[in-house]
């Protein structure tokens, strides 16, 4: 067993009387890839508000290499070295897509180095064409493109990464994978994902989320086996 | 590359008309012209300062005024104790520097939203309004300088080269003083805009939460900008007591205050030349029209056409309506539609051959 990256501990947040995430803990560890699935509210996204900091969780801990982060500014969890990618796009739009990655790079390079890193990641997301359009000019598909070569241009310990393949094609879908894969070979990455060929192209492990607690945690293939799961929150296409 | 030579010849045509405007202008016109253009002068200072905060840190100050009217005040009160005008200067930018940095640090560190921050700095230079104007009596004074209340301070003693008493700077020289301070002013800032503090600052106006979950701390930078800003309001203040050799309260007042969103609105938000160009547009206009007023004939048209107010009014409505990017963005867009238009028309041209 390695040392942990990632641990919440009694992890809850509540709105009202509502309880969004619910004593959640949950354990990542270095240069893991976790896939995280569940219906709709199910509390995902706002989990992964709290491991950013834009969210303070009403109870528990966040840590991060041991070092609790939940009660800690989203830029300096950034500066810890936590990415992630929201659910809905989160980019300069006014800006042009190496302006983007700049502002990404420049963070942690010193100037030639962020210049550098923007040609990089330009090539590495396939928009080195693009490079001076304005990103809200783009597609959804190349705006998620676009954010993602954000998040890598910071070169983070941990990615978060929420729905990478919505609003893609199939083939881009499949790049998203391949991308997904190449950077796990270096760092730790959580995907949260509906698309469940993608999970499929993906994943090794992966946690369950129902109504703000972890329903099962398990290897892809007993997710996909398990009647629960599959009933409920995959629906009838994935078992086919 | 075309974006960044066009952006180069711009620099460089702000450069030479600015230049030559100098040391033309004062051979040229009268010297009451020239008076009239080193207040032209002063107050796009102030235009830029806003134009910094408001059009690229995107952080919409109300009271731009406040820090304008402390760099007015400071100096006046400073040259009555001093008597010689460096250290007076410099105190009058340092002073709405400072004074900005704390109301910056309350404002963005406290999280307050973009509406409240455009009422408390709002407040904040009707509060100076206030408190100014009521100090008339002899027991309000600083030193040797009375506050003079409603009355304001007159007779402020006019700029010196520096560490030198003697040498006074004449009317001409305020000119070429004004100007020379607009000029770097807009150099220095196309600069700092150009660096990396400025493309962050302006990520930041573009999306804050993206900035943040990057690693910057968007609450910094704001303070930052925001005291620069301050601190080229006061430089601007500095130069308006010196103009006139007067100050009083309506400076902290909020005509002045609506005057300067004002100019930016026209000139166009996310530019620098546009604000200076509003500036001085409206300051001409509103003159202009000052001037116009009827004596005999009183016709209709010609009592609408000197009532300043109302036409300003209307011109900003217009463009609020209208032109809601301003003046200098509108027209660079209509610009760039026509570049391209043409273009495409040179391809349309020349598929025929093509087909041949």
């Amino acid at each position: 067993m390695t040392a942990a990256l990632l641990q919440t501990r009694d992890l809850s947040v509540h709105f009202g009387g509502v309880k969004a995430v619910d004593n959640v803990n949950f354990m990542l560890a270095e240069g893991e890839l976790r896939c995280l699935i569940g219906p709709n509210g199910a509390g995902k996204s706002t989990f992964f508000k709290m491991l950013t900091g834009q969210l303070e969780p009403t109870n528990g801990q966040v840590l991060f290499r041991g070092q609790d982060i939940s009660h800690s500014y989203a830029h300096e969890i950034a500066r810890l070295g936590i990415g992630i990618k929201t659910q809905v796009p989160s980019v300069f739009d006014g800006l042009s897509v190496s302006e983007n990655i700049w502002l990404a790079a420049s963070r942690f390079h010193p100037t030639a180095g962020a210049r550098r890193v923007v040609g990089e990641m330009l090539e590495r997301t396939g928009l080195t064409d693009a490079a001076d359009r304005v990103v809200g000019q783009l597609a959804h598909g190349q705006r998620q493109w676009v954010e993602l070569g954000l998040v890598l241009a910071t070169d983070p310990e941990l990615i978060l990464l929420d729905e990478p393949a919505a609003g893609m094609t199939h083939e881009e879908v499949q790049k998203t994978a391949e991308l997904v894969r190449e950077i796990n070979r270096t760092k730790a990455l959580i995907v949260v994902e509906h698309d469940m060929q993608f999970i499929r192209m993906i994943a090794k492990k992966v946690t369950v989320f129902n109504r703000g607690s972890i329903l099962v945690e398990d290897a892809v293939e007993n997710i996909m086996r398990n009647p629960l799961v599959r009933d409920i929150y995959l629906g009838k296409q994935a078992v086919a | 590359m075309s974006g960044r030579s066009l952006n180069h010849l711009g620099l460089a045509l702000v450069g030479i008309i600015g230049l030559a405007f100098m040391f033309l202008a004062p051979r040229l016109a009268e010297l009451d012209t020239v008076l009239d253009l080193t207040i032209y002068m002063i107050m796009a200072i102030l235009a830029l300062s806003l134009a910094l905060i408001w059009g690229y840190g995107g952080i919409l100050c109300f009271g731009q005024s406040a820090f304008f009217g402390l760099g007015a005040y400071t100096y006046a009160i400073a040259m009555f104790n001093i008597g010689e005008s460096t250290v007076p200067v410099a105190v009058a930018i340092v002073f709405p520097a400072a004074f900005a940095a704390l109301l910056g640090y309350f404002m963005f560190y406290g999280r307050i939203s973009d509406v409240y921050l455009g009422v408390i700095t709002l407040t904040v230079t009707l509060i100076l309004f206030n408190a100014v104007n009521s100090t008339a009596g002899p027991e309000f004074h600083i030193g040797s300088a009375r506050l003079g209340g409603f009355n304001g301070i007159p007779g402020i003693p006019p700029l010196n080269l520096p560490f030198s008493k003697g040498t006074a700077i004449d009317l001409e020289g305020m000119f070429y003083l004004s100007t020379a301070a607009l000029l770097l002013t807009y150099f220095g800032l196309r600069w700092l805009l150009a660096s990396q503090f400025g493309r962050i600052i302006v990520g930041i106006r573009e999306n804050e939460r993206r900035a943040e979950l990057l690693g910057y701390d968007p609450r910094a930078y704001k303070l930052a900008i925001f005291t620069i800003g301050g601190a080229l309001a006061g430089l601007a203040g500095c130069l308006f007591a010196n103009w006139g050799n007067f100050v009083s309260p309506t400076i902290f007042g909020l005509a002045q205050s609506a005057q300067i969103i004002i100019w930016v609105i026209v000139g166009g938000r996310g530019t620098l030349i546009g604000p200076v160009i509003g500036c001085i547009g409206i300051q001409w206009l509103s003159a202009a029209l000052g001037a116009n007023q009827p004596s005999g004939s009183l016709d209709l048209w010609s009592k609408i056409f000197a009532n300043a107010p109302l036409i300003l009014g209307v011109i900003l409505i217009a463009f609020v309506l209208l032109v809601p990017k301003g003046l200098v963005p509108t027209l660079a867009d209509l610009g760039r539609s026509l570049l391209r238009a043409r273009r495409n028309r040179k391809h349309r041209g020349l598929e025929p051959q093509q087909a041949e």
